[in-house]
């Protein structure tokens, strides 16, 4: 795993100190950088997040970074709201996100007994096989904490339930979204990672 | 489905963890990153630090620390005391942290609530409440909990404070019930409930706990999201992962 190249866009997003100590854990010393020509260079891009959409995708523009992340064509991994903002709109803040994959990012609505935000360990829904479960034995439980999420579509690899079924992983083309935090799940977020940077 | 969590809960002095019993007499229990390996290693779905004598002499959190745990750990981890204003709040989480906790600055100036909410998300927003029930029957908060000389009882009511914190854009509540805090005779169910029936968030009970048959009931009586304790756990009277097999045997969910 020695020859990856990865790069953590700085977008504000306060747990890329996470991401870069979980990726350290892996045997991987990522850059953080918010330059357009530097993040194209990598072979592998991390979209970190924590926050609001719209001062999410604030800090995108200003870095001039909007047209690149949608241009980029390594596998790209968007987390939480990195995630998020790979969705054509948040309506957190009614925001337009980038847009690299189909569908729109809404509150979660508070029902019996389930709580907004998600917050705690729940266990992901397998809609379909893909390299990123190479070696983990289901269910896998992961970390979430996050007051929006995008219903499941065509792109959701693995769904979660809270109140209704919400997309945990998506994938489309060489883009890829984690709704919950794999730099704090545990070993299945290291393997998660892990498996990631095996693409 | 969402599993309940436990969260063991390192009250942090000078950099190194301490529990005092009722909050008097703190004394030291073992090193920072130690002990949130073992914890972690043993099946914590969480963990907080408290810097219990951060609010009282007015100083923020020490970093360093957290970044030391923020490497050595894979789970998420809180961090509690003297966070008074955003650039606190984000020095913590920039150096790791993945939610921070307000008590006593929230209570001095309620708007810092709104400001963090506004600024990180009310994900990362934990709101601390100090409770005791006072002798005409109402429960109310506590400030600069930390420091037995500086302890305030304040006229607001915890169960205003709760409908307040979360209007303002708290994300969770830890509600520590002084009255049974570091004593092991049970979680304080009654006024749980009564939180638990205005909190529309994840509410953490917290102070009490000392018996597996306590975060039962905790879970099941008073239906709390996660149960934090820290004698317990330090002391090696309660495994964790004996507790977490313990719980789903008894049909609370749990992360195996």
């Amino acid at each position: 795993m020695s020859a990856r190249d990865v790069v953590l866009v700085d977008a504000g997003g306060t747990n890329i100190g996470s991401l870069r100590y979980a990726l350290q854990r892996l045997g991987i010393d990522a850059q953080v950088s918010d330059d357009g020509e530097r993040i194209r260079r990598a072979t592998h891009v991390i979209l970190p997040g924590v926050g609001a959409a719209g001062p999410g995708m604030a800090r995108l523009r200003q870095a001039g970074l909007v047209e690149l992340m949608r241009s980029l064509e390594q596998p790209v991994l968007g987390v939480c709201l990195g995630m998020q903002l790979l969705f054509e709109h948040s309506q957190e803040g009614d925001t337009p996100c980038l847009g690299v994959i189909p569908g729109c990012v809404v509150r979660i609505p508070a029902t019996a007994g389930r709580r907004v935000p998600h917050m705690g360990w729940n266990a992901l829904q397998r809609l379909r096989e893909d390299a990123l479960f190479d070696g983990l034995a289901a269910p896998d439980f992961v970390y979430f904490v996050h007051g929006y999420a995008a219903p499941v579509g065509a792109s959701t690899v693995a769904s979660v339930e809270h109140g209704a079924c919400w997309s945990a992983i998506v994938r489309q083309r060489n883009f890829c979204g984690m709704q919950f935090h794999p730099e704090r799940s545990s070993a299945t977020g290291a393997a998660l990672l892990r498996n990631f940077l095996g693409s | 489905m969402l599993t309940r969590r436990i969260i063991p809960c390192l009250d942090v002095r000078d950099g190194k963890v301490v529990k005092g019993v009722r909050f008097r007499d703190a004394h030291v229990v073992g090193d920072i990153v130690e002990l949130a390996l073992r914890y972690c290693e043993e099946g914590a779905d969480e963990l907080v630090f408290y810097d219990i004598t951060a609010s009282p002499e007015g100083r923020s959190v020490d970093r360093q620390w957290i970044e030391r745990v923020a490497r050595a750990i894979d789970i998420p981890f809180c961090v509690a005391g003297g966070i008074r204003d955003v650039e606190a709040a984000r020095s913590i989480l920039h150096a790791g942290a993945d939610k921070i906790s307000v008590n006593s600055p929230a209570l001095e100036r309620p708007a810092l609530i709104d400001e963090l909410a506004a600024a990180f998300g009310v994900q990362c927003v934990v709101v601390g409440i100090d409770s005791r029930l006072d002798a005409d029957g109402e429960w109310r908060v506590r400030q600069y909990s930390g420091d037995p000389q500086k302890m305030q009882a304040l006229p607001r009511r915890t169960l205003d404070w709760v409908v307040e914190a979360q209007a303002r854009g708290a994300g969770e509540i830890v509600l520590n019930c002084m009255d049974t805090d570091g004593v092991r005779t049970g979680y304080d169910l009654v006024q749980l409930q009564a939180v638990r029936a205005i909190c529309a968030v994840p509410l953490v009970a917290s102070g009490g706990a000392g018996t597996f048959a306590h975060f039962h009931a905790a879970f099941v009586d008073a239906d709390v999201d996660a149960a934090l304790a820290a004698s317990v756990f330090h002391s090696g009277a309660i495994r964790i992962a004996q507790l977490k097999s313990f719980l789903a045997a008894n049909g609370v969910e749990m992360r195996p």
